[in-house]
């Protein structure tokens, strides 16, 4: 072999890897761009639309604002949800647990992070639903009912079964991030509190959880920048009504996400402004999710850093 | 005076520790149960290699959808596959603490946090409105590029724990660096980077949104990549919503060949991976 000839494969390849690297920069350029140029008709149309509370494809009008409450709202209390969720079994699993419960509690982890969105809506449509709707909404109703919030009547498919089924999704997003941050405390710190006479939990209330809060509070809004995208579950069991938080705030009435009204209308869409209307919808879940992952990224870069420097 | 002692304080606490910790394992329990109740009865060869019944009688099956899937995710697995690995390359031997290589892998990080549904729009907006035809080509387009980000973070850190000290061989002995790279380092790191793909291949054989605007549904064979095609995803979905239940039992079905098959490849990956990195 030649040396000229080592020296062109050697800059080719190099040239092979960067260029395959800005192959996918361009993709994600891309994304941006094409949603975008398809988004123009209706900015153009009009530009605060999407803003509106009315959402009626029979006479034009597009107003995107009670399904990006209704994805801020489902994710929110998701999250409300899965925090206390994932933060105890994060504790019963790093200082509680016995060995072989330990194994069997991450092959469950695993396995919840695994199963495919739509298996979870399919579960929560059949299964779920009916249950809620008899066993959950029906005696709140009877009860609380008066309170705007927890008011009837009880479809089953709700604002609340999407966040309860989110809630599922996102808790083995949490709890392995929770349970990596506990396990790596510092051991010199929980045996001190040990030695001072501390029972189990004083050393995770007062040790542990703060010494991994910034951590766990990265990996919430993580689990939080997941909900807002979740498409396939929320739109099956969401029922996708287009009137709320506006004809009822109920969190037993049927609402839309973005992800939703994309899911169930964008395939039969015919109308050019309908089509740019739910791109520009898609468009500003890309801004919001983005914004809430590079956040939490930026938190998660602080505590390596931390982490380098000790 | 304490209101509880300190020790029944530690009871209480670990009865809520375990409530909370059973809130999670149980509803994982009941999908995978459900899943198998419902989906057991509908199993047989028919189910499998037949196409579906016309609406409204009975039997068929769903082969065109299996068919489908693989073909779709065999694709999205040619563009993302390599992409994925030849970036991971990249970050981890050419442009590892460069402002360059930081600037990809930010890009990476935030392409795995972009919601599947938002991928498939742009899919469908470069592909399905300038052609204005649904198509199989989009669908890959964008499964493809959610398999990137996992195949190239997977492929970076295999190539990261290799030791420096064999590249440094290498170049003693005078090897070109594109073939320390690819002879030394990335056969040391296979595992993982095979690991990765298989991984990548789980996930977008779950991934129904981007689907359902670029592939959207058939109730044939596929006959292209360039037509519209079944998934099992898609038809999963439809088939649940449908409310006729011979189709929802037949969703049910679906459901459970793609877990079982989803499970399959993250248990083998999961062992097989720790069987050669674990020691033990």
């Amino acid at each position: 072999m030649n040396k000229k000839s080592i020296f062109f494969k050697d800059s080719a390849f190099k040239y092979l890897v960067g260029g395959a690297s800005m192959v996918v920069v361009g993709f994600f350029a891309m994304i941006f761009v094409m949603l975008a140029i398809r988004s123009y008709p209706s900015i153009v149309n009009d530009p605060l639309m999407v803003f509106g509370s009315t959402w009626d494809v029979n006479s034009g009008i597009f107003g995107g604002l009670p399904a990006i409450m209704g994805t801020l709202a489902s994710s929110a209390i998701a999250v409300a949800f899965a925090i206390p969720i994932s933060l105890g079994m994060s504790v019963f699993f790093t200082e509680y647990a016995p060995r072989r419960v330990r194994a069997a509690l991450s092959v469950v982890i695993d396995i919840m992070a695994t199963i495919p969105s739509v298996i979870f809506g399919i579960w929560g449509l059949w299964i779920i639903a009916p249950l809620v709707k008899n066993y959950v909404q029906e005696p709140i109703i009877g009860s609380i009912g008066f309170i705007p919030l927890f008011s009837g009547p009880a479809y089953g498919l709700s604002l609340f079964l999407a966040s309860l089924v989110l809630t599922f999704m996102i808790v083995p997003i949490i709890s392995s991030l929770t349970i990596s941050l506990l396990s790596s405390t510092p051991a010199e710190l929980r045996e001190a509190m040990i030695s001072l006479g501390a029972t189990r939990w004083e050393v995770v209330r007062h040790v542990a959880l703060p010494f991994s809060k910034l951590g766990i509070f990265a990996a919430i809004i993580l689990a939080l920048g997941r909900a807002l995208g979740e498409t396939m579950a929320v739109t099956m069991v969401i029922g996708n009504s287009f009137m709320w938080p506006f004809s009822s705030v109920s969190l037993f009435s049927p609402a839309s996400t973005i992800t939703s009204k994309i899911a169930s209308e964008l395939y039969e869409a015919v109308d050019m402004l309908h089509v740019s209307s739910l791109i520009e919808l898609g468009l500003i879940l890309l801004v919001i999710t983005l914004t809430v992952n590079f956040s939490a990224r930026l938190i998660i870069t602080r505590i390596s850093r931390r982490g380098a420097t000790q | 005076m304490r209101l509880i002692s300190r020790r029944s304080k530690e009871k209480l606490i670990i009865a809520a520790l375990v409530a909370l910790t059973g809130a999670a394992v149980i509803p994982l329990l009941w999908i995978v149960a459900s899943i198998v109740w419902n989906g057991v009865s509908v199993m047989s060869i028919e189910f499998l290699t037949s196409l579906p019944a016309p609406f409204g009688s009975t039997g068929g099956g769903i082969g065109n959808a299996i068919v489908g899937t693989l073909i779709i995710n065999l694709f999205a697995s040619g563009l993302g596959i390599p992409l994925g690995i030849l970036t991971g390359i990249y970050l981890s031997e050419y442009a590892y603490d460069s402002k360059m290589g930081s600037a990809v892998r930010t890009v990476v990080e935030s392409l795995s946090g972009v919601p599947s549904i938002v991928i498939g729009l742009f899919a469908f907006t470069l592909i399905v409105l300038t052609f204005r035809h649904y198509t199989g080509i989009a669908a890959t387009l964008a499964l493809g590029i959610m398999m990137i980000p996992l195949v190239a973070k997977a492929t970076e850190e295999s190539m990261r724990v290799v030791s420096n000290d064999l590249r440094e061989a290498g170049m003693a002995l005078g090897i070109p660096k594109y073939n320390i790279t690819t002879r030394i380092v990335l056969s040391m790191a296979k595992g993982g980077v095979i690991s990765g793909a298989l991984l990548a291949f789980a996930r977008i054989s779950g991934e129904t949104a981007p689907l359902l605007f670029t592939a959207l549904f058939s109730f044939y064979w596929p006959t292209g990549i360039n037509q519209p095609i079944a998934t099992l995803q898609v038809l999963i979905y439809n088939y649940a919503i449908s409310g006729f239940a011979d189709w929802v039992a037949k969703a049910w079905g679906a459901s459970l060949l793609l877990v079982l098959v989803v499970i399959a490849i993250n248990v083998a990956v999961r062992t097989l991976g720790r069987k050669k990195y674990g020691g033990a």
